[in-house]
Protein backbone atom coordinates (compact mmCIF):
# COMPACT_ATOMS: atom_id res chain seq x y z
CA UNK A 1 0.00 0.00 0.00
CA UNK A 2 1.08 3.58 -0.60
CA UNK A 3 0.32 6.64 1.48
CA UNK A 4 -1.01 9.80 -0.20
CA UNK A 5 2.52 11.23 0.17
CA UNK A 6 4.29 8.43 -1.69
CA UNK A 7 5.04 10.52 -4.77
CA UNK A 8 6.36 13.36 -2.63
CA UNK A 9 8.78 10.97 -0.91
CA UNK A 10 9.90 9.57 -4.25
CA UNK A 11 10.57 13.10 -5.53
CA UNK A 12 12.70 13.69 -2.43
CA UNK A 13 14.75 10.59 -3.26
CA UNK A 14 13.59 8.56 -0.26
CA UNK A 15 14.62 4.94 0.23
CA UNK A 16 11.51 2.89 0.86
CA UNK A 17 10.90 -0.08 3.09
CA UNK A 18 7.93 -2.31 3.64
CA UNK A 19 6.28 -1.60 6.98
CA UNK A 20 3.12 -3.54 7.82
CA UNK A 21 2.32 -3.76 4.12
CA UNK A 22 2.99 -0.07 3.47
CA UNK A 23 5.72 1.35 1.27
CA UNK A 24 7.21 3.83 3.74
CA UNK A 25 10.22 6.15 3.52
CA UNK A 26 12.97 4.64 5.69
CA UNK A 27 15.32 7.60 5.08
CA UNK A 28 15.67 10.48 2.67
CA UNK A 29 19.41 11.07 2.84
CA UNK A 30 20.95 10.09 6.17
CA UNK A 31 19.02 8.67 9.13
CA UNK A 32 21.64 10.12 11.49
CA UNK A 33 21.16 13.62 10.05
CA UNK A 34 17.38 13.17 10.28
CA UNK A 35 17.66 11.97 13.88
CA UNK A 36 19.83 14.97 14.76
CA UNK A 37 17.43 17.36 13.04
CA UNK A 38 14.54 16.14 15.21
CA UNK A 39 16.61 16.47 18.41
CA UNK A 40 18.06 19.88 17.55
CA UNK A 41 15.66 21.49 15.06
CA UNK A 42 12.70 19.62 13.54
CA UNK A 43 11.69 16.67 11.39
CA UNK A 44 8.72 16.13 9.09
CA UNK A 45 7.18 12.65 9.16
CA UNK A 46 4.54 10.89 7.07
CA UNK A 47 2.54 8.67 9.43
CA UNK A 48 -0.39 8.15 7.10
CA UNK A 49 0.00 4.39 7.42
CA UNK A 50 -1.42 4.56 10.95
CA UNK A 51 -5.06 3.71 11.59
CA UNK A 52 -7.67 6.32 12.50
CA UNK A 53 -10.93 4.99 13.91
CA UNK A 54 -13.70 7.29 15.06
CA UNK A 55 -16.25 6.55 17.76
CA UNK A 56 -19.30 8.75 18.07
CA UNK A 57 -22.51 8.71 20.04
CA UNK A 58 -23.86 9.04 23.56
CA UNK A 59 -22.37 5.63 24.45
CA UNK A 60 -18.91 6.25 22.92
CA UNK A 61 -17.21 6.92 26.28
CA UNK A 62 -18.70 3.82 27.88
CA UNK A 63 -17.83 1.71 24.83
CA UNK A 64 -14.17 2.77 25.03
CA UNK A 65 -14.05 2.11 28.79
CA UNK A 66 -15.22 -1.41 27.96
CA UNK A 67 -12.92 -1.88 24.98
CA UNK A 68 -9.66 -0.50 26.42
CA UNK A 69 -7.80 -0.94 29.70
CA UNK A 70 -7.85 2.81 30.43
CA UNK A 71 -10.62 5.09 31.62
CA UNK A 72 -11.33 7.08 28.47
CA UNK A 73 -14.61 8.46 29.88
CA UNK A 74 -12.49 10.51 32.31
CA UNK A 75 -10.56 12.23 29.51
CA UNK A 76 -11.58 15.86 29.09
CA UNK A 77 -12.75 16.83 25.60
CA UNK A 78 -9.71 18.26 23.82
CA UNK A 79 -7.27 15.99 25.65
CA UNK A 80 -5.70 12.68 24.64
CA UNK A 81 -4.54 9.57 26.46
CA UNK A 82 -2.13 6.69 25.83
CA UNK A 83 -3.90 3.36 26.35
CA UNK A 84 -3.96 -0.29 25.31
CA UNK A 85 -6.27 -2.76 23.69
CA UNK A 86 -5.95 -6.12 25.43
CA UNK A 87 -7.23 -9.59 24.61
CA UNK A 88 -9.46 -11.42 27.13
CA UNK A 89 -6.27 -13.15 28.41
CA UNK A 90 -4.66 -9.77 29.13
CA UNK A 91 -2.22 -9.87 26.20
CA UNK A 92 -1.63 -6.57 24.42
CA UNK A 93 -3.26 -6.32 20.97
CA UNK A 94 -2.17 -2.73 20.41
CA UNK A 95 -0.92 0.35 22.22
CA UNK A 96 -2.53 3.52 21.00
CA UNK A 97 -3.48 7.12 21.59
CA UNK A 98 -7.13 8.07 22.02
CA UNK A 99 -8.14 11.69 21.44
CA UNK A 100 -11.40 12.90 22.92
CA UNK A 101 -12.57 15.43 20.36
CA UNK A 102 -15.94 16.22 21.97
CA UNK A 103 -18.25 14.87 24.64
CA UNK A 104 -19.54 12.18 22.25
CA UNK A 105 -16.67 11.91 19.77
CA UNK A 106 -13.33 10.12 20.03
CA UNK A 107 -10.49 9.41 17.59
CA UNK A 108 -8.50 6.22 18.15
CA UNK A 109 -5.08 6.16 16.48
CA UNK A 110 -3.72 2.64 16.03
CA UNK A 111 -0.38 1.23 14.90
CA UNK A 112 -0.38 0.46 11.17
CA UNK A 113 0.20 -3.24 11.71
CA UNK A 114 -2.70 -3.49 14.13
CA UNK A 115 -5.16 -1.07 12.52
CA UNK A 116 -7.38 -3.83 11.14
CA UNK A 117 -7.45 -5.69 14.46
CA UNK A 118 -8.26 -2.50 16.37
CA UNK A 119 -11.02 -1.57 13.95
CA UNK A 120 -12.52 -5.04 14.14
CA UNK A 121 -12.25 -5.31 17.92
CA UNK A 122 -13.70 -1.85 18.50
CA UNK A 123 -16.64 -2.64 16.27
CA UNK A 124 -17.27 -5.89 18.14
CA UNK A 125 -16.71 -4.44 21.60
CA UNK A 126 -18.93 -1.39 20.96
CA UNK A 127 -21.89 -3.63 20.27
CA UNK A 128 -24.68 -2.96 22.74
CA UNK A 129 -23.44 0.59 23.36
CA UNK A 130 -24.95 3.66 21.73
CA UNK A 131 -21.84 4.24 19.68
CA UNK A 132 -20.93 4.16 16.03
CA UNK A 133 -17.48 2.97 14.94
CA UNK A 134 -16.13 4.36 11.66
CA UNK A 135 -12.75 3.41 10.23
CA UNK A 136 -11.36 6.63 8.70
CA UNK A 137 -7.89 5.25 7.99
CA UNK A 138 -8.15 5.27 4.20
CA UNK A 139 -9.38 8.86 3.92
CA UNK A 140 -7.06 10.30 6.58
CA UNK A 141 -3.44 11.41 6.25
CA UNK A 142 -1.19 12.04 9.25
CA UNK A 143 1.80 14.37 9.11
CA UNK A 144 3.99 14.99 12.17
CA UNK A 145 6.26 17.95 12.82
CA UNK A 146 8.56 16.98 15.67
CA UNK A 147 11.42 18.77 17.37
CA UNK A 148 12.26 21.85 19.43
CA UNK A 149 11.52 24.16 16.46
CA UNK A 150 8.13 22.59 15.67
CA UNK A 151 6.11 25.37 17.34
CA UNK A 152 8.17 28.08 15.64
CA UNK A 153 7.50 26.46 12.25
CA UNK A 154 3.76 25.97 12.75
CA UNK A 155 3.07 29.23 14.57
CA UNK A 156 3.11 31.55 11.55
CA UNK A 157 1.03 29.07 9.49
CA UNK A 158 -1.95 28.96 11.83
CA UNK A 159 -4.17 31.18 13.92
CA UNK A 160 -4.38 28.42 16.53
CA UNK A 161 -3.04 29.26 19.98
CA UNK A 162 -0.08 26.88 20.12
CA UNK A 163 1.05 27.97 23.58
CA UNK A 164 -2.43 27.10 24.85
CA UNK A 165 -2.26 23.65 23.25
CA UNK A 166 -0.80 21.41 25.93
CA UNK A 167 1.10 18.14 25.52
CA UNK A 168 -1.45 15.37 24.84
CA UNK A 169 -4.12 17.83 23.73
CA UNK A 170 -5.75 18.46 20.35
CA UNK A 171 -7.89 21.10 18.65
CA UNK A 172 -9.45 21.76 15.26
CA UNK A 173 -7.23 24.26 13.46
CA UNK A 174 -6.50 25.78 10.08
CA UNK A 175 -2.88 25.37 8.99
CA UNK A 176 -1.83 27.00 5.71
CA UNK A 177 -5.47 27.01 4.64
CA UNK A 178 -6.08 23.35 5.48
CA UNK A 179 -8.73 22.52 8.04
CA UNK A 180 -7.40 19.74 10.19
CA UNK A 181 -7.04 18.25 13.64
CA UNK A 182 -3.92 19.59 15.34
CA UNK A 183 -2.57 17.48 18.20
CA UNK A 184 0.43 18.02 20.43
CA UNK A 185 1.54 14.41 20.50
CA UNK A 186 4.41 12.39 19.11
CA UNK A 187 6.73 9.42 19.34
CA UNK A 188 10.15 11.06 19.36
CA UNK A 189 10.71 12.36 22.89
CA UNK A 190 10.57 15.94 21.62
CA UNK A 191 7.94 18.63 21.55
CA UNK A 192 5.90 18.31 18.39
CA UNK A 193 2.60 18.17 16.60
CA UNK A 194 0.58 15.61 14.67
CA UNK A 195 -1.74 16.87 11.94
CA UNK A 196 -4.70 14.76 10.80
CA UNK A 197 -6.21 15.86 7.50
CA UNK A 198 -8.00 14.57 4.39
CA UNK A 199 -5.67 12.35 2.39
CA UNK A 200 -6.02 14.36 -0.83
CA UNK A 201 -4.71 17.52 0.88
CA UNK A 202 -1.60 15.89 2.36
CA UNK A 203 0.88 16.61 -0.49
CA UNK A 204 0.03 20.33 -0.53
CA UNK A 205 0.35 20.67 3.25
CA UNK A 206 3.60 18.66 3.31
CA UNK A 207 5.15 21.02 0.75
CA UNK A 208 4.05 24.11 2.69
CA UNK A 209 5.44 22.71 5.95
CA UNK A 210 8.71 21.73 4.28
CA UNK A 211 9.10 25.20 2.79
CA UNK A 212 8.21 26.98 6.03
CA UNK A 213 10.53 24.74 8.02
CA UNK A 214 13.61 25.17 5.85
CA UNK A 215 14.91 28.22 7.74
CA UNK A 216 14.31 26.35 11.01
CA UNK A 217 16.43 23.35 10.05
CA UNK A 218 13.47 21.03 9.36
CA UNK A 219 14.29 17.87 7.41
CA UNK A 220 11.96 15.21 6.06
CA UNK A 221 12.49 12.27 8.38
CA UNK A 222 11.98 8.56 7.75
CA UNK A 223 11.11 5.49 9.78
CA UNK A 224 14.76 4.65 10.54
CA UNK A 225 15.23 7.75 12.68
CA UNK A 226 11.73 7.45 14.10
CA UNK A 227 12.82 4.11 15.57
CA UNK A 228 16.07 5.41 17.12
CA UNK A 229 14.27 8.50 18.43
CA UNK A 230 11.56 6.50 20.20
CA UNK A 231 14.14 4.03 21.52
CA UNK A 232 16.19 6.83 23.11
CA UNK A 233 12.95 8.16 24.60
CA UNK A 234 12.24 4.71 26.10
CA UNK A 235 8.96 4.33 24.21
CA UNK A 236 7.79 0.80 23.41
CA UNK A 237 7.27 -0.37 19.84
CA UNK A 238 4.49 -2.86 19.29
CA UNK A 239 6.00 -6.10 18.01
CA UNK A 240 9.24 -5.46 19.90
CA UNK A 241 8.43 -4.45 23.48
CA UNK A 242 4.71 -5.27 23.29
CA UNK A 243 2.80 -8.23 21.93
CA UNK A 244 -0.09 -10.60 22.55
CA UNK A 245 2.03 -12.78 24.86
CA UNK A 246 2.81 -9.81 27.12
CA UNK A 247 0.58 -7.82 29.46
CA UNK A 248 1.00 -4.09 30.13
CA UNK A 249 2.57 -5.09 33.47
CA UNK A 250 5.51 -6.76 31.72
CA UNK A 251 6.31 -3.48 30.00
CA UNK A 252 6.08 -1.45 33.24
CA UNK A 253 2.90 0.12 31.90
CA UNK A 254 0.57 -1.10 34.62
CA UNK A 255 -0.36 2.54 35.23
CA UNK A 256 -2.51 2.50 32.07
CA UNK A 257 -4.60 -0.40 33.41
CA UNK A 258 -7.50 1.00 35.43
CA UNK A 259 -8.72 -2.05 37.32
CA UNK A 260 -10.85 0.15 39.60
CA UNK A 261 -12.82 1.90 36.85
CA UNK A 262 -16.58 1.28 36.95
CA UNK A 263 -17.89 -1.61 34.90
CA UNK A 264 -16.24 -4.51 33.16
CA UNK A 265 -13.62 -4.29 30.42
CA UNK A 266 -12.08 -6.82 28.10
CA UNK A 267 -9.11 -8.44 29.81
CA UNK A 268 -10.02 -7.27 33.31
CA UNK A 269 -10.29 -10.69 34.95
CA UNK A 270 -6.99 -11.86 33.50
CA UNK A 271 -5.19 -8.64 34.40
CA UNK A 272 -6.55 -8.74 37.96
CA UNK A 273 -5.15 -12.23 38.37
CA UNK A 274 -1.91 -11.56 36.52
CA UNK A 275 0.19 -11.11 39.67
CA UNK A 276 3.82 -10.11 39.44
CA UNK A 277 5.23 -10.56 35.94
CA UNK A 278 7.88 -13.23 35.40
CA UNK A 279 9.96 -10.83 33.30
CA UNK A 280 10.10 -7.08 33.01
CA UNK A 281 11.30 -4.54 30.52
CA UNK A 282 14.57 -2.79 31.38
CA UNK A 283 16.97 -0.38 29.72
CA UNK A 284 20.51 -1.53 28.96
CA UNK A 285 23.55 0.62 28.37
CA UNK A 286 26.59 -0.79 26.60
CA UNK A 287 30.07 0.46 25.93
CA UNK A 288 32.00 0.58 22.69
CA UNK A 289 30.00 0.78 19.48
CA UNK A 290 28.48 -2.67 18.93
CA UNK A 291 24.77 -2.52 19.61
CA UNK A 292 22.63 -5.25 21.15
CA UNK A 293 19.78 -5.87 18.71
CA UNK A 294 16.31 -7.38 18.62
CA UNK A 295 16.37 -11.06 19.54
CA UNK A 296 19.88 -11.20 21.04
CA UNK A 297 20.30 -13.16 24.28
CA UNK A 298 20.82 -11.37 27.58
CA UNK A 299 23.18 -13.16 29.97
CA UNK A 300 23.67 -12.99 33.73
CA UNK A 301 27.01 -14.62 34.33
CA UNK A 302 26.85 -17.67 32.08
CA UNK A 303 23.07 -18.01 32.23
CA UNK A 304 20.78 -16.83 29.46
CA UNK A 305 18.16 -14.81 31.33
CA UNK A 306 16.37 -12.73 28.72
CA UNK A 307 16.14 -11.24 25.28
CA UNK A 308 16.79 -7.87 23.71
CA UNK A 309 13.66 -6.32 22.18
CA UNK A 310 15.23 -3.23 20.53
CA UNK A 311 18.72 -1.81 20.39
CA UNK A 312 20.92 0.61 18.53
CA UNK A 313 24.01 2.70 18.82
CA UNK A 314 22.32 5.80 20.23
CA UNK A 315 22.87 8.66 17.78
CA UNK A 316 22.35 11.25 20.52
CA UNK A 317 24.27 9.59 23.35
CA UNK A 318 27.02 7.91 21.35
CA UNK A 319 26.87 4.56 23.15
CA UNK A 320 24.82 1.40 22.58
CA UNK A 321 21.38 1.33 24.17
CA UNK A 322 18.78 -1.40 24.24
CA UNK A 323 15.58 -2.53 25.86
CA UNK A 324 15.25 -6.13 27.03
CA UNK A 325 13.08 -8.46 29.04
CA UNK A 326 14.79 -9.90 32.14
CA UNK A 327 13.63 -11.53 35.40
CA UNK A 328 12.41 -8.94 37.95
CA UNK A 329 15.33 -9.77 40.28
CA UNK A 330 17.69 -8.26 37.67
CA UNK A 331 15.76 -5.06 37.01
CA UNK A 332 17.62 -2.71 39.37
CA UNK A 333 19.69 0.02 37.69
CA UNK A 334 23.36 -0.77 38.05
CA UNK A 335 22.87 -4.53 37.61
CA UNK A 336 25.71 -5.95 35.50
CA UNK A 337 24.51 -8.15 32.63
CA UNK A 338 25.89 -9.01 29.22
CA UNK A 339 24.53 -9.55 25.73
CA UNK A 340 25.61 -12.17 23.23
CA UNK A 341 26.31 -9.99 20.21
CA UNK A 342 26.74 -12.50 17.39
CA UNK A 343 28.98 -14.79 19.42
CA UNK A 344 30.85 -12.13 21.35
CA UNK A 345 29.72 -11.46 24.92
CA UNK A 346 29.61 -7.73 25.60
CA UNK A 347 28.99 -6.25 29.07
CA UNK A 348 25.92 -4.04 29.61
CA UNK A 349 24.45 -2.31 32.63
CA UNK A 350 20.80 -1.97 33.57
CA UNK A 351 19.81 1.71 33.49
CA UNK A 352 16.60 3.59 34.18
CA UNK A 353 14.37 4.48 31.22
CA UNK A 354 14.21 6.72 29.30
CA UNK A 355 17.76 6.94 28.00
CA UNK A 356 17.12 10.46 26.77
CA UNK A 357 14.84 13.17 28.07
CA UNK A 358 14.46 16.61 26.55
CA UNK B 1 36.96 -3.92 -5.26
CA UNK B 2 39.88 -2.42 -7.11
CA UNK B 3 43.03 -4.09 -8.35
CA UNK B 4 46.13 -2.48 -6.78
CA UNK B 5 48.74 -4.44 -8.67
CA UNK B 6 49.13 -7.87 -10.21
CA UNK B 7 48.27 -9.81 -7.05
CA UNK B 8 46.80 -7.32 -4.56
CA UNK B 9 43.22 -6.05 -4.50
CA UNK B 10 41.61 -3.36 -2.38
CA UNK B 11 38.20 -4.39 -1.04
CA UNK B 12 35.28 -2.18 -0.09
CA UNK B 13 31.53 -2.13 -0.41
CA UNK B 14 29.75 -0.76 -3.42
CA UNK B 15 27.88 2.49 -3.78
CA UNK B 16 24.69 0.46 -4.07
CA UNK B 17 25.46 -1.50 -0.89
CA UNK B 18 26.24 1.61 1.17
CA UNK B 19 22.99 3.16 0.00
CA UNK B 20 21.05 0.05 1.03
CA UNK B 21 22.74 -0.09 4.45
CA UNK B 22 22.12 3.48 5.48
CA UNK B 23 24.51 5.31 7.76
CA UNK B 24 27.37 3.02 8.77
CA UNK B 25 28.14 3.49 12.46
CA UNK B 26 30.57 0.66 13.17
CA UNK B 27 32.94 -1.52 11.19
CA UNK B 28 34.75 -4.59 12.45
CA UNK B 29 37.81 -5.49 10.36
CA UNK B 30 40.32 -8.37 10.61
CA UNK B 31 43.98 -8.21 11.63
CA UNK B 32 46.67 -7.87 9.00
CA UNK B 33 48.09 -11.30 8.23
CA UNK B 34 44.84 -13.23 8.41
CA UNK B 35 44.19 -15.74 5.67
CA UNK B 36 40.76 -15.60 4.09
CA UNK B 37 38.95 -17.88 1.69
CA UNK B 38 36.67 -16.61 -1.04
CA UNK B 39 33.17 -16.30 0.39
CA UNK B 40 34.38 -16.28 4.00
CA UNK B 41 33.08 -13.59 6.36
CA UNK B 42 36.06 -11.48 7.41
CA UNK B 43 34.27 -8.61 9.16
CA UNK B 44 31.04 -6.71 9.71
CA UNK B 45 29.54 -3.35 8.98
CA UNK B 46 26.75 -2.06 11.18
CA UNK B 47 24.33 0.69 10.32
CA UNK B 48 21.78 1.99 12.79
CA UNK B 49 19.26 -0.49 11.42
CA UNK B 50 21.23 -3.53 10.34
CA UNK B 51 24.34 -5.66 10.51
CA UNK B 52 26.00 -7.03 7.38
CA UNK B 53 28.88 -9.44 7.10
CA UNK B 54 31.74 -8.67 4.78
CA UNK B 55 32.70 -11.55 2.52
CA UNK B 56 36.12 -12.07 0.99
CA UNK B 57 35.87 -11.95 -2.79
CA UNK B 58 38.96 -14.15 -3.27
CA UNK B 59 41.34 -16.45 -1.41
CA UNK B 60 44.32 -14.62 0.03
CA UNK B 61 45.98 -12.81 2.90
CA UNK B 62 44.88 -9.53 4.48
CA UNK B 63 47.90 -7.25 3.92
CA UNK B 64 46.39 -3.88 4.87
CA UNK B 65 43.42 -2.61 6.89
CA UNK B 66 41.97 0.88 6.62
CA UNK B 67 42.28 2.29 10.14
CA UNK B 68 40.49 5.50 9.09
CA UNK B 69 37.11 3.78 8.72
CA UNK B 70 37.29 2.42 12.28
CA UNK B 71 37.31 6.00 13.60
CA UNK B 72 35.14 7.44 10.85
CA UNK B 73 32.79 4.72 9.57
CA UNK B 74 30.81 7.40 7.70
CA UNK B 75 33.62 7.31 5.08
CA UNK B 76 32.04 4.07 3.88
CA UNK B 77 28.92 6.06 2.95
CA UNK B 78 30.56 9.18 1.65
CA UNK B 79 33.36 7.62 -0.39
CA UNK B 80 32.94 3.85 -0.72
CA UNK B 81 35.35 3.60 -3.68
CA UNK B 82 37.97 5.92 -2.15
CA UNK B 83 38.59 6.83 1.49
CA UNK B 84 36.01 4.27 2.60
CA UNK B 85 37.99 1.22 1.47
CA UNK B 86 38.19 -1.65 3.98
CA UNK B 87 41.07 -4.08 3.44
CA UNK B 88 43.71 -5.09 0.92
CA UNK B 89 44.09 -8.75 0.06
CA UNK B 90 47.10 -10.36 -1.58
CA UNK B 91 45.37 -13.02 -3.60
CA UNK B 92 46.60 -16.58 -3.72
CA UNK B 93 45.79 -16.99 -7.40
CA UNK B 94 46.01 -13.79 -9.42
CA UNK B 95 44.14 -15.42 -12.29
CA UNK B 96 41.01 -15.56 -10.09
CA UNK B 97 40.74 -11.76 -10.28
CA UNK B 98 39.57 -12.10 -13.88
CA UNK B 99 36.62 -14.18 -12.70
CA UNK B 100 35.04 -11.30 -10.78
CA UNK B 101 32.26 -9.04 -12.04
CA UNK B 102 33.26 -5.78 -13.61
CA UNK B 103 31.26 -2.63 -12.89
CA UNK B 104 28.93 -3.03 -15.86
CA UNK B 105 28.15 -6.64 -15.02
CA UNK B 106 27.53 -5.69 -11.36
CA UNK B 107 25.14 -2.95 -12.44
CA UNK B 108 23.16 -5.51 -14.42
CA UNK B 109 23.00 -7.76 -11.34
CA UNK B 110 21.64 -5.09 -8.99
CA UNK B 111 19.15 -3.91 -11.56
CA UNK B 112 17.96 -7.52 -11.69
Amino acid sequence: MKTPLHDVHAELGASFTDFAGWQMPVRYTSELAEHRAVREAAGLFDLSHMGEIELTGPGAAAALDHAFVGRLSAVTPGRARYTMLCAPDGGVLDDLVVYRLAEERYLVVANAGNAAVVSRELTARAEGFEAEVTDRSAETALIAVQGPNAAAILGPLTDADLTGLKYYASMPATVSGHELLLARTGYTGEDGFELFLPAAEAPALWRKLAAAGREHGLLPAGLACRDTLRLEAGMPLYGNELGPELTPFHANLGRVVKLDKPGDFVGKVALERAGDPDRVLVGLKGSGRRAPRHGYRVLHGDDAVGEVTSGALSPTLGYPIAMAYVPPALREPGTALSVDIRGRVEPVEVVALPFYQR
Amino acid sequence: MAVRDADTVRVGITEYAQDQLGDVVFVDLPEVGRQVDAGEAFGEVESTKSVSELFAPLDGEIVAVNGAVADSPELINSDPYGEGWLVEVRVSDAAAIDGLLDADAYQRVIEG
